[in-house]
């Protein structure tokens, strides 16, 4: 069978691979960090272009599948890793049929939990995790994705600001509906929670969790977050005609955790003494809405909450509260944020996203300031955050690794 | 241990004006291997759904144990949806991967490890319990997962196409090992697939779906060889089975130049024209009295040989007509041959309803 190559932005580069070998035997030279881990499928990184794409050997159908499927979950704007394309009708040149392999972009500045484990880690990382991890499952049940396979080895985490926030990166088990019935959402929490806790064990037993984390807890920790955050965003409030201010407080409250309201069902009872409303359609992204729409930057939502609340400090520090938004913002783009983003050395552009060093600068003044007892401006801390911080962070830019250790039931039976 | 019933189990989509599942009702005893097959959208994920609490049952009830569990939440309910994607943890031992999720149900260390190890003795992973898994072959692995699954001890297995992601070579392997287990567990199982040999060789029976409706639950041999509609008798059997709707004759029905003879008390069932299903095993090659069958394709099997086709100076319709001849000597491509059916070996439908007629 002719090579068959589907992808959404073809590249000539990617004919030069050797789609006639099982991935298993590619050439080390070609690939873009060394396999890890046991996984359930065969997985490579290799450079594209000067890209980095992950390959996944997996069965044509399959790939397919999952290949719409992440391109439909793109569609509905959901945090998870692009695909790239499939590669069907690979041979070997004796003939030998090989499975297809589903491409996707490697996610830059992304980590995988078993990464973020092996830095020295602040405490709590693993309840920030865990808190992304919530924050997405809610998104994805939101918009009628059915998982079937939650675990921290199926997500990636980028740095937000002082959070993190997870992208789905496997979505082969997934079935979009047009609703999850509680069953089915409670199904998905069960797997969340055995998964996480053994992911989060198998980490005490190599030592890299920190001391008196308990993986039991934080795992149902996880799923408490999630009922927390899913009732925030679904649940029906009753109250009486003359408290209407709880309408605007309820859309406020969904704002403030990062949430813009669609749609909101609003009905009284019928002798008009209550009120009841329900949220219908939200949206994640309030806060990195806002501020695309006045700087065109496109980051992570903890991120923007955070430049936007710099962006205000500015805007009263220079006393232009009566001006519109837009021009504020331009200008604080041009004084405040650009001097930063444009000026990381390209040596130490690899470490952290510009925003996310823009965040930690602040982090830095901060601190500095607390330590001379003094306000330090921002130059000062960029200066200083660039001498003494940054340098010695990893680089985060293309960390990858095949940190699945899935075992289905498809090893052979061979002994 | 515990016997599973859907009473008149219905699920109805918000929206749609037809159930997914209607008015099923099976009788699961305890310890069987139940299997619910059907093409895509049959309902037969739904059905396991039902069961597992997955998805809201909208009529009739679901007992496990004669306990009505309808409302129940899934995991009030002990059954255990298996082979999904299990982990392995390369940190742990073996035991660790097997009895982990125990400890996160909250269960006592010696009870974790009595079922750990008895699972361990199924499995004849014993030697193994203090290994890491890189230590482990890949059907060992294979097994630390299976482990994980029965130390659940759950009442019931539920499963999901399990196979589907597999290669064919593998999947053969793997039902037969799974088939097996359950067997030396004697747990309850029901087992979702779209592949009706799969369904044929894994279970004790056989529910068959089409259109959220049951069509047949029977054990395998019942469903090949008395199959209740023109539905299930197309459905199961490979290569499937040969249906010709024919003209009513004197005695009989008009097959090819001949009659085949059917009992009075049929004929008088039903209309003028008859749906008559015949396997390719039951057709014979004869002489002309029999039906002219044009020759397409000669697949052969050694002892066997399978021949497709169609009836010579009709148009080929988009199913051949598959007879099973000795191998030894078959016909050629383009070769005219006459078959009939073997005497007392075909299936008589109603037209209009596709019901079976006699026995």
């Amino acid at each position: 069978m002719a090579l068959n190559i589907t992808a959404n932005r073809a590249d000539s580069t990617l004919l030069d691979l050797p789609w006639h070998e099982p991935l298993e035997e590619w050439d080390p030279a070609l690939l873009a960090a060394l396999p890890r881990g046991i996984s359930r499928h065969v997985v490579r990184f290799v450079e594209v272009s000067g890209r980095v794409i992950a390959v996944k050997e997996i069965r044509g159908d399959i790939a397919r599948r999952e290949y719409d499927m992440l391109r439909q979950l793109r569609r509905l704007e959901m945090p998870c890793v692009k695909a790239y394309g499939v590669i069907d009708g690979r041979t070997t040149p004796d003939g030998r049929e090989l499975d297809a392999c589903l491409l996707t972009r490697h996610l830059q500045f992304s980590l995988p939990y078993r990464a973020l484990f092996s830095q020295r880690l602040r405490p709590g990382t693993a309840d920030k995790l865990l808190d992304a991890l919530a924050v997405l499952l809610v998104r994805l049940h939101l918009a009628g994705f059915w998982w079937g396979d939650v675990s921290l080895s199926n997500a990636l985490f980028r740095r937000d600001a002082d959070a993190f926030s997870a992208y789905l990166v496997d979505a082969e088990t997934g079935q979009l509906l047009p609703a999850l019935s509680d069953g089915q959402r409670e199904h998905d929490l069960d797997i969340a929670r055995v998964n996480i806790a053994g992911e989060l064990m198998d980490l005490e037993a190599g030592g890299v969790l920190e001391e008196g984390a308990d993986p039991i807890l934080i795992s149902r920790r996880m799923v408490a977050r999630y009922e927390q955050l899913w009732g925030e965003l679904t649940e029906v409030e009753r109250f009486e005609t003359g408290d209407k201010w709880r309408v605007d407080e309820r859309i406020r409250r969904l704002n403030q955790i990062g949430f813009d309201v669609d749609e909101l069902a609003i009905s009284t009872d019928l002798d008009g003494t209550t009120i009841q409303i329900q949220p219908k359609v939200v949206d994640a992204g309030h806060h990195s809405r806002r501020l695309m729409r006045l700087t065109g930057l496109d980051v992570e939502e903890n991120q923007a909450r955070r430049l936007l609340n710099d962006l205000d400090a500015y805007q009263a520090a220079v006393g232009r509260q009566n001006d519109s938004d837009e021009m504020v913002a331009h200008d604080w783009m041009r004084e405040v944020y650009e001097p930063i983003a444009a000026n990381i050395p390209r040596d130490l552009a690899r470490k952290l996203e510009p925003a996310q060093v823009f965040h930690e600068v602040l982090e830095h003044r901060w601190y500095l300031s607390e330590r001379h007892d003094m306000d330090v401006t921002t130059q000062w801390a960029f200066a200083d955050y660039l001498a003494e911080v940054l340098p010695a962070k990893p680089d985060e830019q293309s960390v990858v690794g095949v940190d699945t250790v899935e075992m289905p039931v498809i090893a052979l039976f061979d002994d | 241990m515990a016997t599973v019933k859907y009473d008149n189990a219905t699920r109805l989509y918000p929206g749609n004006d037809k159930p997914s599942v209607d008015a099923l009702d099976i009788d699961i005893a305890d310890g069987e291997f139940l299997v619910l097959v059907g093409p895509s959208g049959c309902g037969k994920s739904t059905s396991l759904r039902m069961l597992a609490g997955l998805e809201e049952v909208n009529g009739g009830r679901i007992l496990i144990d004669d306990k009505d569990v309808t409302d129940l939440s899934p995991k009030d309910r002990d059954v255990a949806m298996v082979f999904q994607n299990y982990a392995l943890y390369p940190h742990m031992s073996v035991a660790d991967n097997m009895g982990f999720a125990l400890k996160i149900a909250g269960i006592d260390k010696g009870e974790i490890r009595r079922r750990v190890e008895e699972a361990a003795k199924i499995l004849d992973l014993e030697p193994y319990l203090e290994r890491k898994p890189k230590a482990l072959s890949g059907g060992q692995r294979q097994r630390v997962a299976m482990g994980r699954a029965i130390v659940r001890e759950p009442k019931v297995f539920l499963m999901d196409e399990p196979l589907s992601n597999l290669d064919a070579k593998l999947r053969v392997q793997t039902r037969t090992q799974i088939a097996s287990l359950q067997r030396r567990l004697g747990i309850t199982t029901v087992y979702v697939t779209h592949d009706q040999v799969e369904a044929m060789t894994m279970g004790d029976r056989v529910a068959v779906l089409k259109d959220g409706i049951l069509q047949q639950c029977d054990s395998p041999r019942r469903m090949y060889d008395h199959p209740n509609n023109v539905f299930v008798a197309g459905f199961i059997g490979s290569p499937a089975m040969n249906l010709f709707e024919v003209p009513v004759a004197e005695g009989g029905v008009k097959f090819g130049n001949g009659v085949h003879p059917v009992d009075r008390s049929v004929l008088g069932s039903t209309g003028n024209r008859i749906t008559l299903g015949v396997r390719p095993e039951d057709l014979e090659v004869s002489g002309e009295d029999g039906l002219p069958i044009n020759i397409d394709v000669v697949e052969e099997l050694g002892a066997d040989a399978y021949v497709y086709g169609s009836v010579a100076g009709t148009d080929p319709g988009d199913r051949p007509i598959i007879a099973r001849v000795d191998g030894r000597r078959p016909p050629m491509k383009g070769d005219v041959i006459h078959v009939k059916p073997k005497a007392d070996h075909v299936h008589l439908f109603d037209v209009e309803t596709g019901l079976r007629l006699g026995d």
